[in-house]
């Protein structure tokens, strides 16, 4: 009978279960005088960097990950609590005003975020900072592999070349891939005009069939490994790429593009207010923040962690714009109601 | 023969009533009445900022009967459909290998078919990309061994989906039929066989039908979930194309049209519902 | 004859499904052994994910999670899933239709439905979110799958055969231990391992249910997307492919001893 194999392998497995239950067990903190709960995106704080903040202050950080700004939302919309900082970007943090789920910051406990980013100081989300504190930003452009297209593209419409066929990428988001195509025809990409979303929709529809794929958490793969030529994305993960295959490159497109930032909040529901600014505050700090932008690839929102970055991480247009850039970058904000324009002609889009 | 089984007997009743409270009150606490929260909502409007309005309207409903959507849901019926053809092509003849295998072998020829499932999706995934790229394991193979020219574009499309789904859901299709075939009496089939039935005629009229149950009970595992699939169209289609899963994933998170995406999600439970119900009715579940 | 003939196809069409099967695991466990950070280039072997993953703390939480929730939603999950499906076949085909349809519920929609519909519910009644929220989202998710693989067997069971424990004076419940249950065996093992499978890799629901230091590992390897995916995961998808073989291994040895010595 196939019973004694069953009965040994349930043992067995029961036997594992207990043991990883046990180490789980003496592993997870003895309760310490305070809990600090973190929901952000994996790797946002090295360990290193958290084990700094809990000696300084005898706290420990439990750090919860969640893999997009949406989720995020809903979650806090349908009334989870528990969290005491979380990252959302810089378009959620408006949703997140607007329905009341924030607490306010109290600016006294936070003096890192004096010294923010010029660019970074007036966000049309909260210009005063009373809710949200930005912690790491960046812009979105196109990764191209300078080996295969050697004169530098400086627009949008290089998305659109025949040439690359079966060789381009973009982003799959809606907001972002209407935003390019809206820039591209000289408009701003936060327009209410469903005219002019029709119109950008038909732009779309005229690329897909030179897009390989929509993707918004691979297409530094992609790149890297030449089977996209031209990929529509953060700075970031271009950067990533960029370390394996010298020869690619970032460009903002002359248009203008997003630019983006990832902002430190304080959820309403938090118990832990002042704990949690201090946490802001620490994570705002120049060395702190310095490594940050290292390790992720991102730039920090603090003007003097700059000149404490890597001279190769600090030079890199698609981690740090260069002040040229700057100029021509634009803030996605909510469109309200004009939402359900896009969202019909995104799903056109992919139908067809 | 199993079915409706002597039940009017008090004592059976009670005794199924017994059976049945814990489960129920679980799935009662647990399952419906959440749902009857998000059916609430179905009926219910948009918020300006996404949240809900509780102000009762039918439009979400309404709003779906529209041939973009209808195109939709009719598209990822027929993929779902075709996963579980293919699952349970695939499958059969593994189910009916590991319940024929010698007991000693079965619980590891099982394990064996799970283990792979115990690594995480997403990087699974993304392997599956790594194998079907232009210059991947597969094209890699074929090229070497002469069997095509150069590279065959197979990610991105419809097929690289397939081959997605079908990998995710195969364990579904497997385990529910060597749970049904183990159990046909092996005297059956050498009492076919000595009638000089054919093979094929041995399967179709002696083995498929007493693995009815499990065959059955694989394809709702294999269909239900695979309609609702989102990532592996994405990765593996490369976005192109949207299926009713990444529409209902969208409206609650990208458009945060709560009360749309539940009335989806809701359209959908009631299409799968239906079939299950006619399936009933017409005595298909009976072995 | 005929038996191996059929036999030699048989086995072929099983190798080749374990062939598909395996494909991508052979790919991850290659890449988990790549120098390079992004899976498409090879850099030459290195064995540095594998000492990152030793040095990741929150990754190992995470898996323990996992593997705690897992292995209590499923015997939650196995009680309630075999006792219904044991109740239903009971039940005249009527009343059947719908506790089928309310049991098996959680099958046919949509994850994020379940997962916010969950959500909403515990917050409704102020249940704090956590390991416990988890493992109930689980547990009801795993239900339905559990039943139908029992029931696709249950079916298939002689009714008579427990009347005739039943005569021979044997009470219900043991009627059910001796007789039924034995009989069962196979599919409850087989529902085991697929709701264990199911609640390890689930995403959805978990992230809904999940509150504060209830990070599982699907939860923990989604969140890098925005800054990439560590091959740490590969190494550590290698490392569970290996040590469930080593248990498959183990429990053979094992049932040889106990069966020859």
């Amino acid at each position: 009978m196939a019973n004694r194999f069953f009965q040994s392998a349930l043992l067995l497995g029961a036997a594992l279960c207990a043991a990883v239950a046990s180490f789980a067990c003496q592993s997870q903190s003895e309760p310490s005088s305070t809990t600090l709960y973190y929901f952000t995106w994996s790797d946002y704080v090295g360990p290193e960097l958290l084990e700094s903040f809990e000696r300084q202050t005898g706290v420990k950080v439990v750090v919860d990950t969640f893999s997009s700004n949406e989720e995020l939302l809903a979650k806090l919309q349908s009334g989870a609590s528990g969290y005491d900082v979380t990252v959302p970007s810089d378009f959620m943090v408006s949703v997140m005003m607007k329905q009341g789920l924030l607490a306010e910051l109290d600016p006294a406990r936070i003096p890192n975020a004096r010294q923010l980013v010029r660019g970074l100081e007036k966000l049309p989300v909260d210009p005063e900072h009373r809710y949200s504190v930005p912690y790491l930003w960046g812009t979105v452009g196109i990764g191209y592999d300078s080996s295969v297209i050697p004169t530098p593209p400086d627009s949008w419409a290089v998305l659109w070349d025949e040439r690359y066929k079966g060789r381009i990428s973009m982003l799959n988001d809606q907001r972002e891939v209407f935003g390019a195509v809206l820039r591209s025809m000289g408009q701003s990409m936060n327009t209410r005009d469903p005219a002019i979303i029709e119109q950008a929709k038909a732009r779309l529809l005229r690329q897909k069939p030179l897009v390989k794929t929509y993707s918004s958490d691979h297409f530094d793969q992609l790149l890297a490994s030449g089977d996209v030529v031209l990929a529509h994305g953060w700075g970031g993960p271009v950067a990533r790429a960029m370390a394996l295959k010298p020869s690619i490159k970032y460009v903002v497109p002359k248009e203008g593009a997003t630019i983006w930032a990832d902002c430190l909040v304080v959820p309403k529901t938090s118990r832990n207010k002042e704990l949690a600014m201090q946490f802001i505050n620490y994570l705002l700090d120049p060395e702190v923040a310095a490594r940050t932008s290292e390790r992720l690839l991102f730039a920090s929102a603090n003007r003097e962690a700059k000149a404490l970055v890597k001279a190769g991480v600090r030079d890199n247009p698609a981690v740090y714009p260069d002040e040229a850039t700057l100029g021509h970058l634009e803030w996605m904000v909510d469109v309200g109601d004009a939402l359900r324009l896009y969202d019909r002609a995104w799903t056109e889009l992919k139908m067809k | 023969m199993t079915g409706s089984r002597t039940s009017t007997s008090p004592a059976a009743a009670g005794l199924a009533a017994w059976l049945l409270a814990p489960s129920l009150v679980w799935m009662g606490l647990f399952c419906i009445l959440p749902l009857s929260i998000v059916f609430l909502i179905s009926v219910a409007s948009r918020g300006t900022y996404g949240g809900v309005e509780w102000t009762f309207t039918l439009a979400n409903y309404r709003d779906l009967v529209d041939p973009l959507y209808l195109y939709i849901y009719a598209r990822s019926f027929a993929l779902a459909l075709a996963t579980t053809g293919l699952c349970l092509g695939l499958g059969f003849p593994l189910a009916y290998y590991i319940a024929r295998a010698p007991a000693r072998w079965q619980g590891i020829w099982l394990m064996l078919v799970l283990i792979p499932f115990w690594t995480n999706f997403l990087v699974r995934t993304y392997a599956w990309m790594n194998v079907l790229r232009a210059d991947g394991l597969l094209n890699t193979i074929l090229i070497g061994t002469g069997v095509v020219a150069g590279p065959i574009e197979m990610l991105y499309s419809d097929a690289a989906v397939l081959i997605g789904l079908v990998y995710g859901y195969l364990p579904f299709m497997v385990l529910p039929l060597y749970v049904a075939v183990e159990r046909i009496d092996r005297s059956l089939i050498e009492a076919a066989r000595d009638l000089s039935a054919s093979g094929w005629a041995v399967f179709t009229r002696v083995i498929v039908p007493l693995a009815k149950p499990g065959i059955v009970a694989g394809c709702l595992l294999v269909f239900i979930p695979s309609l609702g699939a989102y990532i592996t169209p994405d990765l593996l289609g490369g976005a192109r194309s949207m299926m009713i899963g990444n529409f209902i994933q969208h409206e609650y998170l990208v458009v945060r049209d709560w009360p749309l995406g539940s009335a989806a999600s809701f359209v959908l439970m009631a299409i799968v519902l239906a079939g299950l119900w006619q399936y009933q009715r017409t005595g298909g579940m009976k072995p | 004859m005929m038996r191996e003939k059929s036999g030699g196809w048989l086995l072929a069409a099983s190798l080749g499904n374990l062939l598909f099967l395996y494909l991508p695991i052979a790919v991850l466990v290659v890449y988990s052994f790549n120098a390079a950070k992004l899976a498409t280039t090879w850099q030459g072997f290195s064995l540095q994910w594998y000492a990152a993953l030793a040095r990741d703390h929150a990754l190992m939480v995470a898996l323990q999670n996992s593997v705690l929730i897992a292995g209590v939603s499923t015997v939650i999950a196995m009680v309630l899933g075999v006792s219904a499906a044991v109740g239903l076949e009971r039940l005249p085909r009527r009343q059947r239709a719908w506790l089928d349809g309310a049991l098996l519920l959680p099958l046919v929609i949509p994850e994020i439905m379940m997962g916010v519909a969950l959500l909403l519910f515990f917050v409704l009644v102020k249940m704090p979110l956590g390991l416990l929220t988890v493992t109930i989202g689980h547990a009801a998710f795993n239900v339905p799958v559990v039943m139908v693989v029992v029931r696709a067997r249950l079916r298939k069971l002689d009714p008579h055969l427990e009347e005739a424990a039943r005569d021979l004076g044997a009470t219900p419940w043991q009627a059910f231990r001796r007789v039924t249950l034995p009989l069962l065996m196979p599919a409850i093992v087989g529902a085991a391992l697929l709701a264990v499978t199911v609640s390890l890799d689930d995403f959805v629901v978990t992230f809904f249910t999940a509150g504060p230091g209830a990070t599982t590992l699907p939860l923990k390897v989604y969140s890098m997307i925005k800054t990439g995916i560590s091959p740490e995961i590969n190494a550590l998808s290698a490392i569970l492919v290996l040590v469930s073989m080593g248990l498959v291994g183990l429990s053979l040895l094992i049932q040889r001893k106990t069966v020859h010595g």
